[in-house]
């Protein structure tokens, strides 16, 4: 295809980002209507591309590559397959939405909005880039703005939580590098996808170096996805960002960590990732349930969802780390269904903190009246998260456990005549997530907006604005959607898996 | 060769630094002149000027890929290395005259501008010798200027003290560089010019042999006075241990001064240490090469340390900065580290001039926020910076860019530059160096990101924006763009230092 669309989707935001920076400060409206449309572009663009992808075809497409540094192996590669692609459309769904719930922002909000859209630029790049440094690039593009975004305008603590969210992510992010280096230098010295993963697999010995390097590579950009117990940042982090970046960070920033753990991970070590992977989730399951449990117990709304976000993905660690097409499957539609998921939850209690100033959810009650929207969104959302046939999660949940249980009848790499026996018992105590999420899900939805409104001072808050309706009812949308059709992403998502799977070879 | 041998045509290999020296005097004479014409319109004179002998320059640039030869009794060199060595000067010459033109400088009339120039001319001499003699008239004549405009605030204590300090120090640093040169040149039996200087203290060629037996010592005599330039030229580049006078000269300094001194004068070192050092001791070729080979990475090493680690410590932002330009320096001696060791020493040496270029850049441009800035303010305390994002939007975007470059961040040029640098190490086998070097690059974003979060995140002061005159804004907001772009066409710069340095090595 001769026409950009990817390279269009990256720098949708960034001619945003430039043209809101030539705006003069005061004209508020303008600036938030050139963030809205840039948002509006990408998300569009990125639907255009999960539509027309081929899925019969398969494989990597829309591709644009053009040489940058020759001299260091480094090119401009960008091209999604069938996982990647929803990816995008999930980033576009929660910019898009995250510019709409901070409309009402006055304080710089030129800078804000031309940061936040440096930040989903970087993301929508990393989804879409087979080079690794240009990956790296992306991805270290992102750090920088959300530490100004959340010491800049967050709330509570929120410089502490910047400097330990930038510092917990930048070693993450350097133990990763430093493993791909050592790939790099062994695989041929180039950076494209393509030629580490055929150089790594053409090794002598490369069972050994992938056995040796996958470690710091995973929990590298593991630290990003939250893996337990490097979880530590997240939840701190998320309760002093502004909402817009507790959105796109817990909704899509996390899903690019798993994302190069899987592709860049898994898929240039295959071996490594045989061998360490049955371990490492167990470490999983103390996302799945630890973080559950913390969500089930906290009163504070906002370390909720954060503790949420990381249950979240500890689900998407456990898809990946069952190696097979189910859990594969079931880790791409959890990506996509609970970023949005995510990404909805974190504007509803943003959009009641910002007109209560109340984050002790068993201190608000009746909301329901004042915001049916929030409440239905709340209920939505939560369904959402507790796998409900019939919403996104379902499918998505429903795989990870079958990919896991099959997961247990192969053979262990780790202790050589054993099955991985243990996955098993992953699989079955990682259910009880359901009842966790269940359980904290119903408990705050019934008490912030069902209960007796006891408190007269919240029936009194303002209603919500058209377009927070619209910020909530999108995502909603899409919950319901991908969950009564399914196919509409597995679809898309399993021929993406297929190739994988067949270059791992498992 | 003798004068009679004299080709009138070789004058034209330094064309551009008469030019230089004319245009000093043009100025002193408009200055006079006219009775004394404003500041502002000096500056900008100044600035023009060198960009037109920046032109002068590129039309007498020598074609990439062939030798060309030693001029003017074997003085001078005007290879691509000189070139390209110029070209860093005369920018950041021209930048500095545009600060000046704002900075408010007691008394400063003509004379500045023509010290600025004149320093900038004894530079590219310095890049371009290749004899003893020419080599120390050319430092001496730098540090002469240099003194005087650190010191050029002559109401301020301060700016005072520090031009004392500088040139007390200087003198000293010179004294024992004078006498290190009058050991090598004794050592030799009355060489001068770097060639003869390599072959005499080569060990198996026949004249050395011949002046072994009558001087015993003289490989002893080298070594040691091959030490002590060693002195003069840390002290150029403040390295440690002889780093010490920079914080106290750059904190008194006028700020684009301290610009100046940390990124041109800084530069102009390297320029003249790896001439000489390469030149007139290549490496494995005498005994008395293995000192500076040796000697460099522990310097290395203790540079970025000390460099990282002080820096941290700081509240002034000037002294800060000066202990930053001592780390930063310590990367690029981590590249002359390299290029003892490398096999490929044109990538190595390349890699220096990639980052002396990318750092003068985002130094300058630093510098002259922060001149901009404290000029204001009346404070030079990093705590009185805060709020500035919302006094001066633009310029704090601008001193992010600048301070996330020199922390060496994707994707600004700053990343692209240490890269290299550490890829060469990486090539020349110094993996304990590289890693050191990752260590200090992690200290330093501690640092780097405090300014960030001074301007980002306290609440400043209600104080009125922090207005910049128009020639620093332009330098300002030229540079974050260049910071940015850089990295998009690095390629054509890279090449450009690529043949720079084998222009230098064949």
């Amino acid at each position: 295809m001769i026409f950009p669309i990817l390279s269009l989707i990256m720098l949708a935001p960034v001619i945003g980002a430039v043209i809101i920076l030539l705006i003069p400060k005061d004209r508020n409206d303008a600036i938030k209507t050139v963030a809205a449309a840039s948002a509006m572009v990408s998300m569009l663009l990125s639907l255009l591309v999960v539509l027309a992808y081929n899925r019969t075809l398969g494989g990597f497409q829309f591709a644009e590559k053009a040489s940058w540094i020759p001299s260091l192996g480094v090119s401009y590669y960008v091209a999604v397959d069938g996982f990647s692609a929803p990816l995008l459309l999930l980033n576009g769904i929660v910019l898009f939405c995250a510019v709409l719930v901070t409309w009402n922002l006055t304080d710089r909000a030129r800078e804000f909005f031309a940061f936040l859209l440096m930040l989903a630029a970087g993301v929508f790049g990393a989804f879409m880039s087979l080079d690794l440094f240009l990956f790296l690039i992306f991805y270290e593009l992102v750090l920088f703005p959300v530490y100004v975004l959340v010491a800049g305008w967050g709330s509570g603590p929120r410089e502490y939580a910047a400097m330990k969210l930038t510092i917990y992510l930048f070693l993450g992010s350097l133990a990763s590098i430093l493993g791909l280096l050592v790939i790099y230098y062994a695989s041929g010295r180039s950076f494209s996808f393509d030629d580490m993963q055929r150089g790594m697999a053409a090794l002598k010995d490369t069972v050994e170096i992938q056995r040796l390097w996958f470690l710091p590579v995973f929990i590298g950009f593991g630290v990003l996805a939250s893996i337990w117990p490097l979880h530590n940042w997240s939840p701190d982090g998320y309760a002093s960002a502004p909402t817009a970046v507790s959105m796109l960070h817990g909704g899509v920033l996390k899903a690019t960590g798993a994302y190069a753990a899987l592709r860049f991970g898994v898929q240039i070590m295959p071996e490594g990732a045989k061998y360490w992977l049955p371990l490492i989730a167990i470490l999983c399951l103390g996302n799945v349930i630890y973080a559950g449990a913390i969500a089930f117990r906290n009163k504070d709304l906002k370390y909720i969802i954060g503790f949420a976000s990381v249950a979240h993905l500890g689900l998407v660690l456990l898809g990946i780390c069952a190696l097979n097409v189910y859990g594969f499957n079931g880790a791409g539609i959890e990506l996509f269904a609970g970023g949005v998921m995510t990404g909805l939850m974190f504007s509803l209690v943003g959009i009641i903190y910002e007109r209560s100033h109340e984050r002790d959810f068993s201190k608000l009650n009746g909301l329901i009246k004042v915001m049916p929207v929030a409440g239905v969104g709340f209920m939505i959302g939560s369904l959402t998260a507790m796998g409900m046939p019939g919403f996104s999660g379902f499918p998505a949940e429903m795989q990870i456990f079958m990919g896991l249980w099959a997961a247990a009848q192969t053979n262990s790499l780790m202790f050589p005549g054993q099955l991985n026996w243990w996955l098993a018992i992953v699989a079955i105590v990682s259910v009880l997530t359901i009842l966790i999420t269940a359980t904290w899900t119903l408990r705050i939805g019934r008490q912030m907006f069902f209960s007796d409104p006891v408190t007269p001072e919240w029936q009194a808050l303002p209603k919500l604005t058209g377009i927070e309706k619209v910020a909530i009812i999108l995502p909603c949308v899409v919950c319901i959607g991908v969950g009564i059709l399914p196919n509409s992403v597995m679809a898309i998502i399993e021929t993406g898996v297929q190739a994988m799977m067949k270059s791992i070879g498992g | 060769m003798t004068l009679t041998q004299f080709n009138p045509l070789e004058l034209l290999a330094v064309l551009p630094e008469f030019a230089l020296a004319i245009w000093a005097l043009v100025i002193l004479l408009a200055d006079v002149m006219t009775g004394g014409i404003k500041r502002r319109t000096l500056g900008l004179l100044t600035a023009i000027g060198m960009l037109g002998v920046l032109v002068i320059s590129f039309l007498t640039m020598p074609a990439a890929g062939q030798v060309t030869p030693t001029v003017l009794g074997d003085m001078l060199r005007n290879d691509l290395y000189t070139f390209v060595f110029r070209a860093i000067f005369i920018i950041a010459g021209a930048l500095t005259a545009l600060l000046a033109a704002d900075f408010k400088i007691a008394r400063a009339g003509g004379e500045f501008y023509a010290l600025l120039i004149l320093a900038t001319m004894s530079m590219s001499f310095m890049a371009a010798s290749v004899d003893i003699i020419m080599l120390y008239l050319a430092t001496e004549a730098a540090s002469i200027s240099l003194y005087l405009l650190a010191g050029f605030m002559r109401d301020t204590p301060r700016s005072a003290e520090a031009g004392m300090k500088y040139f007390v120090f200087g003198a000293v640093a010179s004294t024992v560089m004078l006498f290190g040169l009058s050991l090598i040149y004794g050592a030799s039996g009355g060489m001068t010019s770097y060639p003869p200087l390599s072959i005499i203290f080569q060990q198996q060629s026949p004249s050395t042999i011949a002046l072994v037996s009558q001087y015993p010592d003289m490989f002893t005599l080298g070594s040691f006075g091959l030490l002590l330039v060693m002195v003069g030229f840390m002290f150029k580049t403040s390295a440690v241990p002889f780093h010490f006078w920079s914080p106290d000269v750059y904190e008194g300094a006028p700020t684009p001064v301290s610009g100046f001194l940390s990124t041109a004068s800084k530069a102009a070192g390297f320029a003249v240490m790896m001439r000489f050092i390469y030149y007139a001791f290549p490496p494995g070729l005498s005994p008395v090469s293995n000192i500076w080979v040796v000697m460099m990475q522990p310097i290395a090493i203790l540079t970025m340390f000390l460099g990282n680690l002080l820096a941290v410590t700081q509240t002034n932002i000037k002294r800060m900065l000066a202990y930053s330009s001592i780390a930063q320096a310590g990367y690029m001696l981590m590249g002359a580290t390299a290029f003892g060791w490398a096999q490929d020493r044109a990538d190595a040496l390349a890699s220096i001039i990639f980052y002396v270029g990318t750092y003068m850049i985002c130094n300058i441009a630093a510098f002259a926020v922060v001149g901009a800035v404290t000029n204001r303010i009346g404070s030079e305390n990093i705590k009185d910076f805060a709020g500035l994002s919302r006094r001066s939007p633009y310029l704090a975007l601008s001193m992010v860019a600048c301070m996330l470059s020199l922390t060496g961040a994707p994707p600004l040029i700053g990343f692209i530059g240490k890269l290299f640098v550490f890829r060469a190490a990486m090539n020349a086998n110094l993996i304990m160096l590289m890693i050191v070097g990752i260590v200090n690059v992690l200290i330093s974003v501690y640092y780097y990101l405090g300014v960030t979060r001074a301007m980002y995140s306290d609440k400043g002061t209600d104080a009125p924006p922090v207005t910049v005159g128009g020639s620093t804004a332009w330098v300002v907001g030229l540079s974050a763009i260049v910071l940015v772009l850089l990295t998009v066409v690095a390629t054509p710069f890279w090449n450009l230092a690529l043949e720079a340095a084998r222009s230098f090595l064949s």
